[in-house]
């Protein structure tokens, strides 16, 4: 089936996400509708506070909305409970952190065999797939290493790796080059086009980074909760 | 899955290493001391048993009535017929495999005095009446390698109905000191008699009148005559001369005071002079404690079969101060356990706080790629197991090196109850169970004290773990 006909990877309908601070109610996300097409690099902008990472967490399926629906994957988030959910995020969705949030106890190899051990893939296969991850993000040499002997874009490729290596339907960076220096963020989106240009896997970004706004396939600008404008080729 | 969460929980422990050996270290502290504790409460209990073991035997059969009565006039509750009770119970085939020792004995009340020569004393005396061999063979019971035997020193004969010991006590009350050759128990000044009184001829009457009974065998060399005058079963009063063979302290200052072992042929010459002869109790000394439950209800099932009027009391029973002693000391322990318990659950509690409130992102990171709350759970629990782990297993090494230092050391002491210094022993693996159990115990505790704030870590919203710097 062409990518264009399969049916959106994310679908958000009149979703809002509201926040208590004390006496105040924050609203972070506001009625907001918007379809996310698959197999595209996909990146979501806007100012500080406008409702990016919500949005991600939404889409994510770590925070639930305080009105609407979120289909992710075909899946009606608020159909699961927490474990459902727990085990629906191990299958389908893969995620990449600005502080790269790597196990600090495990080395690179096993930070990235561990979603596979999340889902229950057996021995042989798992240890195959890690080095063939470990291999395509350019750090075979350095798998027994734990994240403090890595450089800062080697730990955000060993986060790469570990979103990747469950082949996920979604991966959700947030800020992934926020931490890097200009050179090792362009080769990290370089990186990350490759693979998905491989793998045919949604990436949803939400970033400030201009380099990586220049690789987007969608963008959808993010105002005070609202969907603000919508570029790219489904729109 | 899991041996992933032990990897990670056993990678922090080593990661935080100072946190976690003071927190193993007070595991350890909490398990050494507990299990040196039950070492010496094990080496006390089984020591009391095998004294009391190897005095009393396990099992006592008594005439109906009289554990509760019989102790004020021990003669009227004398055992019809004994002998062939005895072999009823020897021949039982239940019984005869657990049985090590059958004897029977007589105990008996009067007064002892000394006649002979210019101090003449006399006391009250609580009597036992054995037969030599098989009290040897009783001393010699040992089912737990204490180590603790004090024969009959010197030693009485089976063939010699005439010889006897008595308590250290009471042979300075009987002006024995130099005749028995006893350390540290002089002499006594001679004591003005009260006016009035003829001592020598009254004396002399005794004396003579004990000569009459007295069995053949002579006088020891070396020891004493002292007379023991009882009342029969009939009430006449009665007179027999024992020729003690030597001292031997007794625990308590009371029983010391007013001990005479006898051989049972006098005793009961004393108790029933020419009339039937009777005991107070047959003694049955069992090959392993573990049979002596068995061992009673079938003697009990012997004697309503054969309508015997006879009660059977086990040795804790005779002597209320060994379940007294024993309930002291597990109180004392099960003290020590709620302090050691307590110290454990705030050092593991404090520690697995500060670990989960140090990996709250990588909790979020780790919930957001898909870990379920029940194994973030686990993770935290596993470490305060592992943590557990270390410390008892240390804290037993220690327990178990220090206890092998204390047993070769030769330090000695007088445990309650007992007359003489025995050797100090930790018996540390003693009770094997319960050394587990302590261990088990504890590292319980600290898998416990790890659920509050692994129950914490699994609750976070992952959203406010991802934020969290």
């Amino acid at each position: 089936m062409q990518l264009e006909a399969m049916p959106p990877v994310v679908r958000l309908t009149h979703v809002s996400r509201t926040y208590q601070a004390g006496a105040l109610e924050v609203r972070a996300l506001d009625d907001l509708t918007l379809e996310i097409p698959p197999g595209r690099f996909s990146v979501v902008i806007g100012a500080s506070g406008s409702g990016k990472t919500t949005l991600l967490n939404l889409i994510g399926c770590i925070d639930a909305p305080s009105a609407g629906a979120v289909e992710v994957c075909q899946q009606k988030v608020a159909e699961l409970d927490d474990d459902a959910v727990a085990d629906f995020r191990a299958r389908n969705i893969g995620f990449i952190f600005q502080t790269f949030s790597l196990i600090p106890v495990l080395s690179a190899y096993e930070n990235v065999e561990y979603p596979l051990l999340l889902v229950g893939m057996p021995g042989p296969e798992r240890r195959r797939r890690t080095l063939a991850m470990l291999e395509a993000v350019g750090l075979a040499a350095q798998a027994q290493r734990r994240p403090n002997e890595l450089s800062g874009g080697q730990k955000q490729r060993v986060a790469i790796a570990r979103a990747l290596v469950k082949q996920p339907q979604l991966v959700l960076a947030d800020e992934p080059t926020a931490n890097l220096d200009s050179a090792t963020g362009a080769s990290i989106i370089s990186l990350m086009r490759r693979v998905q240009a491989d793998s045919h896997t949604t990436f949803i970004f939400a970033t400030h980074d201009p380099q990586l706004m220049s690789h987007a396939d969608e963008i959808f600008a993010i105002r005070d909760g609202a969907l603000l404008e919508h570029r790219g080729s489904a729109s | 899955m899991i041996g992933v969460l032990v990897k990670i929980a056993w990678r922090n422990i080593v990661r935080n290493r100072r946190r976690s050996l003071m927190t193993a270290s007070a595991v350890a502290a909490g398990a050494l001391a507990m299990l040196l504790f039950l070492g010496y409460t094990t080496y006390i209990f089984l020591g009391m048993e095998t004294g009391n073991v190897q005095h009393l035997g396990h099992l006592r059969v008594f005439r109906a009535g009289y554990f509760l009565y019989g102790a004020g006039n021990p003669s009227a509750y004398g055992i019809d017929g004994y002998r062939e009770v005895m072999r009823s119970i020897g021949a039982d085939p239940v019984l005869e495999p657990m049985i090590r020792v059958l004897t029977p004995t007589q105990s008996l009340m009067g007064i002892a005095a000394n006649y002979r020569g210019d101090n003449a004393a006399s006391r009250t005396f609580f009597g036992e009446g054995i037969i030599p061999s098989d009290r040897d063979r009783m001393l010699r019971w040992d089912q737990y390698h204490t180590g603790i035997y004090h024969p009959l020193d010197p030693p009485m004969a089976d063939a010699d109905e005439s010889r006897g010991l008595i308590g250290t006590g009471l042979a300075r009350i009987l002006n024995l000191c130099a005749p028995l050759a006893l350390p540290e128990c002089p002499p006594a000044p001679a004591a003005a008699p009260p006016p009035g009184e003829h001592p020598g001829k009254v004396n002399a009457d005794i004396a003579e009148l004990a000569g009459r009974d007295v069995p053949q065998g002579g006088r020891a060399p070396g020891g004493a005559q002292i007379d023991l005058l009882a009342a029969t079963v009939g009430g006449a009063p009665n007179v027999v001369s024992l020729n003690v063979i030597g001292a031997q302290p007794q625990g308590a200052k009371e029983l010391d005071d007013a001990y005479v072992l006898m051989h049972l042929a006098l005793a009961q010459q004393l108790v029933y002079g020419r009339e039937e002869h009777k005991i107070t109790a047959i003694v049955l000394q069992l090959k392993d404690s573990r049979y002596l439950s068995a061992a009673r209800a079938r003697l009990n099932a012997l004697f309503r079969e054969r309508h015997l009027d006879l009660e059977v009391r086990d040795f804790a029973e005779l002597v209320p101060f060994y379940g007294q002693v024993i309930r002291l000391f597990s109180s004392i322990f099960l003290f020590i356990a709620l302090v050691m318990g307590m110290i454990v659950l705030f050092a593991v509690v404090n520690t697995m706080t500060m670990n989960v409130m140090e990996r709250i992102n990588e909790i979020g990171t780790s919930r957001a790629m898909g870990v379920r709350r029940s194994r973030i759970r686990a993770q935290f629990l596993i470490e305060g197991t592992l943590i557990g782990l270390i410390g008892t297993a240390v804290g037993a090494a220690l327990a178990i090196a220090i206890a092998a230092l204390v047993n070769r050391s030769g330090i000695t002491w007088i445990p309650p109850g007992n007359a003489t210094a025995i050797p100090l022993h930790l018996d540390v693996l003693g009770r094997p169970l319960r050394a587990l159990g302590i261990c088990a115990g504890l590292v319980l505790v600290a898998t416990a004290a790890a659920l509050l704030p692994a129950n914490r870590a699994a609750r976070l919203s992952v959203v406010d773990a991802l934020r969290h710097i």
